[in-house]
């Protein structure tokens, strides 16, 4: 039995912070707390997402871009751990892009789906990770694929995700509609993102839009004092 | 009893979770006789980086503490990556110091190999894919900045690996302190000596504010043609002159009286230990 007295002297980082110069917020995970969307809309998708990443209650970063380029004309919306997602678009964009290479050829929003997915099920009890894949391609057009924590792939017209999304389960059952405009889609996530920021802690800063068509992306940001208002008092 | 033989068994691939397993195992026997562990000397830290009109300012404070102890009052924590990149290391001291010359080490080689000056956002990548590999358990968090083809960049790292590509970048401790004053009076593209002080100015709020971080503050300028290393640039804590000595001389005393008493011994017992220096 090793006696408790003698230390040796290769001791690994302790995990609980008993130091108290060092508070417990520095030793937490970073994570996007986050308010993510995607909708489709014929000729393509729009997309949109908070700015804030938290450590604890520290907001590390209050111009986070959560939507991350995959390809040309796919994007990822990023929830859950800033570490695993960000590892997981890196390695998806490497396989996306060697695929596309090996066609020759612009490649579909489901292959890109399918390896987040491939990659968020095999390591679902080690990831934090809820992503939305969204894009357009010349097969099906715009299309919005949820990739949700556990692993799960669906297509769907409209998603949300992130800790903010559960405010706006509500709003968007009510207002969205099929076959909407673009710039009435890029409306609702605005105000969608908004109505979510201004409710979860976790989310907030400024909103960033995007919309992926035929003709490329558009990169659209909505600062803080340009936000639409909803509040009674 | 002779050694068993035991066929070594090939490595699983990945990182082996072994000794972390024997942590917490020791840390449960010394709780048990009342013992704590050892704490791993952590930097308290304040670390910043700012981006300005010409490159990048990188400050730190010089302090490394083991629990509530100071253990070393000037450290340093702005660490060498390769000729136009350096890098601030907050968190355990051994992780940041380790983990900084393993990439300064393979840039270099990397560099070589592709005939290029190295670029920020290649050590970006190799930091981040080598703390996400070891999932947190390497505890750096990372103030990367540097200058290169592209222009000037700055990247905060964290332990599980995820980075921020910012113009302005706190970490450890003091960062709360420092991010403060940044927030008040950052400006995009602002000059040298206003940059300058900007980052002494957000390094002296972490000292001053937080228990973690003290002493003094080094700068590191990185510009494309430059490189200052400035240690220590504000000596904020320099250790006072003693003004008096309570060394009294020999006759301040007067002596009134002596008288000398001999001890008679007498030898009992004489042994001698010879020392082993076989």
């Amino acid at each position: 039995k090793m006696a408790a007295a003698t230390m040796s002297p290769y001791f690994g980082q302790q995990m609980s912070s008993k130091n108290d110069l060092v508070p417990a917020w520095t030793s937490q995970e970073v994570s996007t707390g986050t308010t993510i969307m995607a909708l489709e809309y014929d000729g393509g998708v729009v997309i949109g997402a908070d700015s804030r990443t938290t450590t604890g209650a520290y907001i590390a970063n209050r111009v986070t871009d959560k939507l991350t380029p995959i390809h040309d004309r796919i994007f990822c919306c990023r929830s859950g751990s800033a570490a695993d997602t960000q590892a997981i678009a890196d390695v998806v964009t490497y396989q996306l892009g060697f695929h596309s290479i090996e066609l020759d050829e612009p490649p579909l929003v489901e292959t890109a789906a399918n390896l987040f997915r491939a990659s968020c099920y095999r390591y679902r009890e080690e990831l934090t990770a809820g992503i939305l894949v969204a894009g357009w391609d010349r097969r099906k057009g715009g299309q919005v694929y949820c990739v949700p924590i556990g692993g799960m792939l669906v297509r769907q017209p409209v998603s949300v995700g992130g800790s903010g999304s559960s405010y706006i389960y509500g709003f968007m059952d009510s207002n969205y509609k099929p076959n909407m405009t673009k710039d009435q889609c890029l409306e609702l996530t605005a105000a969608a993102v908004s109505l979510a920021m201004e409710r979860d802690g976790s989310s907030g800063g400024v909103v960033r839009l995007a919309s992926i068509s035929k003709d490329g992306v558009e990169r659209r940001v909505i600062l803080g004092n340009q936000l639409p208002k909803y509040s009674t008092h | 009893k002779m050694a068993t033989l035991a066929v070594r068994q090939s490595p699983v691939g990945g990182f082996s979770f072994e000794n972390c397993k024997r942590n917490a195992v020791l840390e449960g026997e010394a709780n048990k006789v009342g013992y704590s562990l050892p704490a791993a000397r952590k930097t308290g830290t304040t670390i910043c980086g700012v981006v300005f009109k010409d490159g990048v300012i990188l400050g730190a404070d010089t302090r490394a503490t083991e629990g509530m102890i100071v253990a070393d009052k000037n450290c340093s924590k702005i660490h060498y990556i390769s000729p136009n990149i350096y890098c601030c290391g907050a968190g355990t001291a051994a992780d940041t110091e380790m983990t900084t010359q393993i990439i300064s080490s393979n840039l270099e080689l990397h560099a070589l190999s592709t005939g290029r000056v190295p670029r920020v956002a290649t050590a970006n990548r190799m930091l981040k894919q080598m703390l996400f590999r070891y999932q947190g358990y390497i505890g750096a968090a990372l103030v990367l900045g540097g200058v290169d083809c592209n222009g000037p960049h700055l990247y905060s790292i964290y332990p599980h690996g995820s980075t921020d590509k910012l113009p302005y970048v706190t970490m450890g401790s003091g960062s709360l302190a420092a991010m403060a004053v940044f927030e008040d009076r950052y400006k995009p593209d602002m000059e040298e000596e206003d940059a300058k002080r900007l980052v002494r100015d957000a390094i002296a709020a972490g000292i001053f504010n937080d228990l973690g971080s003290g002493s003094n503050i080094d700068l590191c300028v990185i510009t494309k043609g430059k490189l200052d290393y400035i240690r220590p640039h504000d000596e904020a804590n320099k250790k006072g002159v003693r003004t008096g000595d309570y060394k009294y001389k020999r006759g301040t005393t007067s002596v009134l009286t002596k008288s000398v008493t001999a001890l008679n011994l007498e030898v009992v017992e004489e042994t001698v230990l010879t020392m082993d220096t076989s």
